[in-house]
């Protein structure tokens, strides 16, 4: 928010001295845009390695048949939902309406865990075929390693990020937790939503076997 | 850039948002729909990312409400984010060399 009550009076002074927020916005929120890029990096240096290793390989499977497809697609859409039960958990906060921003935290939750259900059950049916971490039935190994890697490191956001909203839906219950609080949980999660809109299209829509 | 000053306090109004969530399953299903046409695989990634990055800007300016921040806070953070990317593909180039070239 624009006009936030811990900048206000700091913004008389000079941003030079260290007196004003040149963003007018809190120090946390701030950190977590930090953060955010920080984590961009890190996600996309691993999106461009899958893409790397497979363009580089010459017997890259693409194992993904209709249902997997069809999972990955309810996932998605999960996931975007749960995004926007996110916002409208922000907005309940920015209102002072503590029970409805954890009510909205906790349908945020629920999008998190059903998204990473389906994903387990994902992993598992690759499992049951003979992908592992360092093995591959189709062909280059590469692809269990770059396949897991990419979509565990996701999937332990995802999971970071259910714990994270509860522990914020609690506090924000209690009155512990300010809406600028819910607001931070908010860009987090929405960023791990903004990574698998990358992922989807790359690792799944890609190697799609009807393609 | 200012739609804020519409909106008064709420800075994006309710159907922004809603109207954002419809637009990014919308495109969602575009892709899936692209995936069952049989497309060369160079045409769909192409299209697959410029969507792609339609989907993630969505994200950051109305969910993550990048644009109703300071345009300070965009510049300190976007460019230096699509710099580092683009800064990763250096060395992609040799990705096609087994392709080109062959094994050994």
């Amino acid at each position: 928010m624009a006009n936030h009550e811990a900048t206000g009076s700091l913004e008389r002074e000079s941003v030079w001295s260290g007196g004003g927020s040149p963003y007018a916005i809190p120090s946390k929120k701030l950190g977590m845009w930090l953060f955010i890029v920080s984590d961009a990096i890190t996600f996309s240096a691993l999106l461009i390695a899958y893409s790397y290793v497979r363009v580089a390989s010459l017997s890259w499977p693409r194992p993904f048949e209709g249902p997997a497809i069809t999972n990955a697609t309810v996932m998605t859409a999960i996931l975007l939902s749960s995004s926007l039960t996110m916002v409208l958990g922000v907005r309940a906060a920015k209102l002072a309406d503590r029970p409805g921003a954890a009510k909205w935290l906790g349908a945020t939750m629920l999008g998190g865990i059903l998204f990473d259900i389906l994903h387990i059950r994902e992993w598992f049916h690759l499992f049951d075929e003979g992908v592992t971490l360092l093995h591959n039935p189709w062909g280059d190994p590469q692809f269990g390693a770059a396949f897991f890697s990419l979509t565990g490191l996701h999937m332990t956001h995802v999971t970071v990020g259910v714990v994270y909203l509860g522990v914020v839906a609690i506090g924000t219950l209690r009155g512990k937790y300010s809406d600028d609080d819910v607001e931070v949980s908010g860009l987090y999660w929405h960023f791990v939503d903004l990574v698998w809109m990358f992922i989807f299209p790359l690792v799944y829509l890609m190697s799609a076997k009807f393609i | 850039m200012h739609a804020a000053a519409e909106h008064g306090h709420s800075e994006g109004s309710k159907g922004t948002v809603y109207t954002v969530w419809i637009t990014l399953l919308i495109l969602t299903a575009v892709e899936v729909f692209l995936a069952y046409q049989h497309l060369p695989i160079k045409v769909m990634l192409v299209i697959l990312m410029t969507l792609s990055i339609v989907k993630g800007s969505l994200i950051i300016a109305y969910f993550m409400h990048l644009r109703y921040e300071r345009g300070s806070l965009a510049w300190t953070l976007m460019p230096a984010l699509v710099f580092v990317i683009g800064m990763m593909f250096i060395v992609f180039p040799d990705s096609i060399r087994v392709y080109l070239m062959g094994v050994k």
